[in-house]
């Protein structure tokens, strides 16, 4: 995948597990928790849909590189660049 | 082998179950009873739909709101807000001798009943609402948490008699210690009952224990009722599988059980003896009156109204008796604004509840029981008339179920409704994969208990599972 089609994966994920924020006006260099109410149970949720749909394994002590959408997708990149989208 | 077995299909356990049967595990809720719902079930009985324990879901909020346990819930469990389709209440009431205060979905309503009844008080109480601990604070480690709710009340609160009122229908709601209550279960309770308030599904219990039970199944999640589990299997500290009633043995990689703290202890193979002194006292009686009229028609529009009939709040098992009718909740689930396309509830109905003693119910002989149940009945709606209109001559039919009921039913220890007063707020047991989740981890009620059996999935069941 490349760092756009992530991007879309992690909005598709963020949709789906809070449907009621608006995503459209999404700042990327902004921490998620500034801009969306979430809260931990949120950010687990982020690492276990990756891992539902990707099986993308993301350890507890890496938790802190999913604070903004920036950051998610640099962490991600390696982890993602060899799956195939579907 | 299932990655993870719940015992126990109430709230707790069908919340955990969809949380694990979300992300793929292979997970079984085995339930004795032959139905589901546990403290909050429902059943029909001449002709009628009758809920077990839904008076009001606490924690009320409105489509969309972000933040809260309602919004979390409906999150973590992948529901739309139409699906629990909660009705708000009309209006609550808590009545002592001689002075009510009425409260609803919005803090300013119980504000300005304050400020006229307890003009002394509203700083105190502007303060207390500042001074709640947060919702984050809330997994148990906060210092503040054990803090005696009287102490900080009186610090802020100067007339006693307001004081008694703001707790009574918090502990009625949530409160599982007898006198006191924990500063850190004041606050959850306050917030679900003052700030965020009251609403109710049409359709009552039901509609929500059947949005839980289709999403568990219809993520692939096997729920064996009629399934008890009798012994959990325990070999070198570690929990290995269960064995229910029948013999059949049942493996699994980890247990999540809302059966209790005690009465989970008790199923272990390595324990010989459980601590019963730890097991919650306090237990109710539910007296169920049908109308042949709603109850607005006769004069009452509240939807809960909690009494009590001194100035002092007494909130333990009684002493002496089968019952304490000095205090209640009258409730009538006919008192909600229902969309207009529901109508209104087929028939009138005023629940009320009040105080009772397990160990006594338990001991009376049948027939004794029977006619009991019927005396009891009659204080109880003698006690809650004294708040509310008379409505004795409009009753065409009742109910009534008691602690053995109770029990026998869930099989809590005592028929206790909150369970021990000492909770175990992380969840974990001696063994290393045996957990607790519902009622004595920590939240009680039907939000709570789904919001603990969703924390303690997450906790035990899916970070550190691989
Ligand atoms: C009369 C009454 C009124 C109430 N009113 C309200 C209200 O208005 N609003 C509100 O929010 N809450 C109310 N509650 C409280 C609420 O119902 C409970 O807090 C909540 O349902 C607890 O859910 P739980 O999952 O923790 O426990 P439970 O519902 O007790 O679930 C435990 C389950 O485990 C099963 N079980 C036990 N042992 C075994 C075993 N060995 N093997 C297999 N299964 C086993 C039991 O049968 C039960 O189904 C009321 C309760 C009562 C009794």
């Amino acid at each position: 995948m490349s760092p756009a089609e992530i991007r879309d994966e992690i909005i598709d994920i963020l949709g789906d597990i809070a449907p009621d924020e608006n995503l459209d006006d999404l700042v990327d260099d902004k921490n998620f928790r500034d801009q969306l109410e979430l809260d931990s149970m949120d950010f687990l949720d982020i690492v276990m849909e990756l891992r539902k749909r990707h099986r993308v394994q993301i350890p507890e002590e890496d938790y802190g590189h999913l604070a903004s959408m920036q950051s998610t997708v640099n962490y991600l990149e390696p982890k993602m660049r060899d799956i195939v989208k579907a | 082998m299932y990655d993870t077995i719940i015992i126990g299909a109430g709230m707790s356990g069908l919340a955990a179950g969809i949380r694990l049967a979300h992300f793929d595990q292979r997970v079984c809720i085995l339930e004795r009873h032959y139905t589901i719902g546990g403290l909050n079930s429902f059943y029909r009985m001449g002709g009628r739909d009758f809920d077990v324990g839904l008076h009001a879901m606490t924690n009320f909020a409105r489509k969309g709101t972000r933040r809260g346990p309602l919004a979390k819930l409906i999150r973590q469990l992948r529901f739309n807000w139409e699906d629990f389709a909660l009705a708000e209440q009309i209006g609550s009431s808590i009545r002592f001798p001689g002075v009510s205060l009425d409260f609803g979905n919005d803090i300013e309503l119980l504000q300005s009943e304050i400020a006229r009844e307890f003009p002394d008080c509203v700083d105190g109480f502007a303060k207390l609402c500042e001074s709640l601990l947060d919702y984050d604070d809330l997994a148990g480690d906060d210092p503040n948490f054990n803090q005696s709710a009287r102490a900080v009340l009186e610090q802020l609160i100067p007339q006693p008699l307001l004081r008694e009122m703001l707790l009574c229908p918090l502990m009625w709601y949530g409160n599982a210690r007898e006198d006191d209550m924990d500063f850190g279960q004041f606050c959850i309770m306050f917030r679900a009952c003052y700030l965020e308030g009251f609403g109710r599904p049409f359709k009552g219990v039901r509609t929500i224990l059947k949005n839980l039970v289709r999403k568990f199944r219809g993520l692939g999640g096997e729920l064996k009722l009629r399934s008890g589990v009798s012994r959990i299997h325990v070999e070198n500290g570690h929990a290995v599988g269960v064995v229910l009633d029948d013999g059949t043995e049942i493996a699994g990689r980890r247990i999540l059980s809302s059966a209790g703290t005690v009465e989970t202890l008790r199923l272990c193979d390595d324990i010989t003896e459980v601590d019963v002194a730890k097991a919650g006292q306090l237990s109710f009686i539910e007296s169920i009156s049908i109308l042949d009229v709603q109850p607005r028609d006769i004069g009452f529009d509240r939807t809960i109204v909690f009494y009590n009939d001194s100035e002092t709040f007494h909130w333990r098992r009684p002493e002496q008796g089968l019952c304490d009718v000095r205090t209640g909740v009258v409730c009538s689930p006919n008192n909600y604004r229902y969309d207009a396309a529901d109508g209104t509830l087929p028939d009138g109905v005023i629940r009320i509840t009040t105080l009772a003693d397990h160990d006594r119910w338990c001991a009376l002989p049948e027939p004794a029981y029977r006619a009991e149940k019927v005396a009891q009945y009659e204080s109880a709606v003698q006690s809650a008339v004294r708040f509310m209109p008379d409505f004795r001559r409009h009753i065409i039919d009742t109910d009534v179920f008691t602690p053995k009921t109770i029990r026998r039913f869930t099989w809590h220890d005592n028929g206790a409704v909150y369970g021990a007063p000492e909770k175990r707020l992380d969840g974990t047991t001696h063994l290393d994969n045996l957990f607790l989740c519902g009622t004595d981890q920590g939240f009680v009620g039907i939000v709570g208990a789904i919001l603990s059996g969703i924390s303690m999935a997450n906790r035990h069941c899916l970070v550190s599972a691989d």
